[in-house]
């Protein structure tokens, strides 16, 4: 790899991203070195993003790439912007007044804010929040939302859907006999893996994860990690955890951010075993955030 | 329901994930969703100007009904209809004015008194879950919700007939001040809850009663709130005709205080409101009418703003807590 | 110490005194009411008073059917007109207005809820009744022109209560919504506005009893005649109406009747009221 500041990819026939007049000098070459596994192909990527939220910039210069069919792991302390880069991905910051975006972020190469439809966005790109959010009605019917949003209508479709979207997120067993209660009846454990099956329902092809464990119990938690080991054989998976042993549990590639800036981002176990940058290495070891 | 869709899928094959099912599912999003988008946009289209419908709608009531009405009675604010003397010809409006603030006066003097003190016993000092408690509540609730008309009724059975007071400016009083009182006890209730507990534990840490802490710890940072009821209370009692025809009559005439001294209290008077409605009945003097009207708009506006006014410093209180 | 303990005692007892008086009030009511309607209920017979489709006090007949009917169909006609906009009003104000708009909309709504109902009464009658007099069929002095009136009046109680409703949604129904690729139109009317039914609900309760009791505007402009309308172009009378106008010269029996009429009037909103509370603690529950 003759340029160290861009992400590794082996992507054939994928442009290679230009290099961002931010990244001054050997410290910041160094800084952004990657160590991406060379095999994957990118599912997603970030090109030079952005953010500001008014005057204040909550994301500068950003580059990645999220590998297809795995798990990426967004790490760092509080405020650090790795919730604000998982939302600017399928486009939720749309919703914050003043939230201004520069920059590239593309699907499967297309440009995600100016190519492909807003909708359409949020249905390849699936997103499961930090407090389980299942809709106030019955089991079904959260399943079922995306599929009829998106123009499905026809009964078997929607029961095939229904069933396999909950199998996938292995709450079928649960949920079988309980399809027309209401959701919120549900423990938070199964409310969240229900809101997960409701997004797989709606066939995304990337699957944002905003802490999505972090109201929940040990053994809720542990079940959804198993999911998401399972899940990326389908799925590109981006998550933001503040726990590192997730991460390090979960994830094949880990990015390390803090204050707005990504520090250093690669194979998970080269992060956490032999850090480049001694911000990452002072973090992964506990020393602060 | 569910037990007819899990025999379905039995008899489909259990494993649902089963290879080729995946995709067929694919490729049926593949083909719905670009042509569902289009539909999709029309409909939202739709419902949207349906929303924007709703609001203009009631946009333009609102200001067709304010506008027709100043605009027909703003040029009959004649001096002549502020005259001290109501007669057949000149039908001013003064003694009807001075009675309604006469009337609102005496019924808020009734009812403020009697709805703070309430809610002060159910936010301060009731013990929570009490039957007393529960039963207040429900009658207060029953209160709010009874018509004017009602109210009207058992003035005239009770206050009327039952304690011979005639019809007159006490009984229309009493009438009006049980109408308000529940309005009243809601807002102060809401504004002492909107308290915050540190406040009333500052007093009771430094030795004060409860009694005491009450008055001089939480009571003044509510008051915005409890203005903002009494307002709410007024305005009511201004524009109320229903309770008062058969309570306090419509004798167009200021009652003889001076004369009469307290006995004043059981003339017969009119309100503006009442005023207005004989007015409109009588069909005799419409531009009166629609300058009677703008009086009552008036009123029932700046009382409005006043009362938004208070609400704000009630926020702000808070907020500084 | 001693002195301060009577002082708190006093007050105490006069806090209780002021909470009792609201029960002491819905106690007199009732009991001046019943008094004085169950007796000419009883002198008439229940099923003749309730049933019957006459009233003519002149001959000492008193069927307040008609009433009931003409109060009925007020208020559903009422429904018809003020829920739709009501509701419509209260999402954008909740989710469709800029902050501008919404300054301008909301003390607006607030002040249609302060006009005085007399006012509201004047303006059916110089603007509603002449309008439907030109355009349709009758005099004016309608049913209809009682609906559309009762319509804008119960506009302000719906958007108050519906947009308090719609704004408690907690926001991560509406994001998940959107996260899932709906639009903003799908995610309010398929996710915001089910979760808030219920409040939704309360609001139409409450604008239904304000319908019901309403008295002076529909006076003016309903044409009050004692008989089931035949369509809603014809005059109606509601069981408000009945009371106002008769109660100024009806003595005996026939005061009697006007006073039950208010005892059936009050029973029906005291359901109403009912009704309004189940809804309220389903929701509280959910």
């Amino acid at each position: 790899m003759p340029n160290a500041t861009l992400e590794r990819t082996a992507s054939a026939g994928h442009a290679p991203a230009t290099y961002m007049p931010h990244a001054q000098g050997q410290a910041a070459d160094r800084r952004m070195k990657e160590k991406a596994p060379a095999d994957a192909p990118a599912k997603m990527g970030v090109r030079g993003l952005d953010l500001y939220y008014k005057d204040f910039q909550a994301l500068k210069g950003i580059n990645l790439e999220f590998p297809k069919n795995q798990v990426t792991a967004l790490i760092g302390p509080s405020g650090c912007g790795k919730s604000t880069l998982l939302k600017s991905l399928n486009r939720m910051n749309d919703l914050v007044e003043g939230c201004r975006v520069e920059g590239e972020i593309t699907l499967d190469g297309e440009d995600a804010y100016r190519s492909i439809d807003v909708n359409s966005l949020r249905r390849r790109v699936g997103m499961v929040f930090q407090q389980p959010n299942p809709f106030p009605m019955s089991v079904y019917d959260n399943v079922a939302f995306g599929p009829r949003t998106h123009g499905i209508k026809n009964r078997a479709d929607l029961d095939e859907i229904v069933e396999q979207s909950l199998r996938d997120a292995a709450i079928w067993d649960e949920m079988k006999d309980r399809l027309k209660k209401n959701a919120l009846g549900f423990s938070g454990g199964q409310q969240q893996r229900l809101c997960i099956a409701r997004a797989l329902a709606v066939r995304p092809e990337v699957l944002l994860m905003d802490e999505a464990t972090s109201a929940l119990d040990p053994i809720s938690t542990a079940k959804i990690e198993d999911l998401v080991g399972e899940l990326k054989s389908k799925y590109t998976v981006i998550m933001v955890t503040h726990n590192m042993l997730q991460a390090l549990r979960v994830s094949d590639k880990t990015a390390f951010f803090l204050l707005g800036e990504m520090v250093e981002a690669g194979a998970t176990d080269d992060i956490f075993t032999a850090p480049v940058d001694p911000r990452t290495a002072d973090y992964v070891a506990g020393r602060f955030g | 329901m569910s037990a007819k869709l899990t025999i379905a899928f039995e008899s489909a094959g259990a494993p649902a994930a089963a290879p080729g099912s995946g995709n067929r599912i694919d490729s049926l999003f593949e083909a719905v969703e670009e042509r569902h988008r289009k539909r999709r946009r029309v409909v939202s289209a739709l419902l949207r100007s349906v929303v924007y419908l709703g609001a203009l709608l009631t946009t333009v009531v609102l200001l067709f009904l304010v506008g027709y009405i100043l605009v027909n009675g703003v040029p009959y604010l004649t001096p002549s209809l502020f005259e001290w003397e109501y007669n057949s010809t000149n039908v001013s409006l003064m003694p009807a004015l001075v009675n309604t603030l006469i009337m609102a006066a005496l019924s808020l003097a009734m009812a403020v008194p009697v709805g703070v003190g309430s809610a002060i016993y159910l936010v301060e000092y009731a013990k929570r879950g009490s039957k007393f408690v529960a039963v207040v509540r429900t009658t207060t609730e029953t209160l709010q919700g009874i018509p004017s008309i009602i109210y009207g009724l058992f003035g005239m059975l009770f206050f009327v007939t039952a304690l011979h007071w005639n019809l007159s400016l006490l009984a229309g009083a009493c009438t009006l001040a049980i109408m308000v009182l529940p309005v009243v006890m809601r807002t102060t209730e809401e504004a002492l809850l909107a308290v915050p507990d540190s406040y009333r534990e500052g007093g009771f840490g430094l030795g004060a009663g409860r009694l005491r802490t009450v008055f001089r710890c939480v009571l003044p940072s509510a008051v915005p709130g409890i203005l903002g009821g009494v307002i709410l209370a007024l305005g009511r009692c201004v524009g109320e005709v229903a309770a008062l025809i058969f309570t306090a009559g419509s004798i167009a005439q200021i009652p003889n205080f001076a004369g009469e001294g307290l006995g004043a209290l059981f003339d017969s008077t009119r309100t503006l409101a009442v005023h207005m409605y004989t007015l409109a009945s009588e069909g005799l003097h419409i531009n009166e009418t629609y300058a009677t009207a703008v009086v009552l708009l008036v009123m029932v506006v700046l009382l409005n703003l006043l009362a938004t006014f208070a609400a704000k410093k009630m926020n702000k209180g808070g907020s500084d807590a | 110490m001693s002195q301060l303990h009577i002082k708190e005692g006093i007050a105490r007892a006069l806090f209780v005194a002021a909470a009792g008086i609201s029960i002491l009030a819905v106690a007199l009511i009732c009991v001046f009411l019943f008094a004085n309607g169950v007796p000419a209920i009883a002198e008439i017979g229940l099923p003749e008073f309730l049933f019957g489709t006459t009233w003519r006090p002149a001959n000492d007949i008193y069927g307040i059917f008609p009433m009931i009917v003409g109060s009925i169909y007020v208020t559903a006609g009422a429904i018809v007109v003020g829920v739709p906009t009501g509701l419509l009003c209260a999402i954008f104000l909740s989710r469709f207005a800029s902050g501008k708009v919404a300054a301008f909309l909301k003390p607006g709504v607030e002040l249609l809820a302060g006009i005085p109902s007399v006012v509201y009464g004047f303006f059916g009658l110089v603007i509603i009744v002449p309008f439907i007099r030109d355009t349709m069929p009758g005099r004016g002095l309608s049913l209809l022109a009682a609906a559309v009136l009762l319509g804008i009046m119960i506009l302000p109680t719906i958007i108050t209560v519906a947009q308090s409703a719609l704004d408690a949604v907690p926001k991560k129904y509406y994001e998940g919504a959107l996260a899932l690729g709906a639009d903003h139109e799908r995610s309010v009317f398929r996710v915001v506005v089910p979760a808030a039914v219920s409040g939704i609900m309360a609001g139409i309760v409450l604008g239904v009893g304000r319908a019901i009791g309403e008295t002076m505007a529909v006076i003016m402009v309903a044409g009050n005649q004692p008989i089931i309308p035949e369509s809603i172009f014809a005059g109606v009378r509601t069981m408000t109406a009945n009371i106002v106008l008769e109660m100024g010269y009806a003595a005996d029996l026939h005061r009697g009747a006007l006073v039950a009429t208010g005892v059936v009037l009050f029973v029906f909103i005291l359901l109403i009221t009912m009704l309004f509370n189940v809804i309220k603690k389903r929701g509280e529950l959910k």
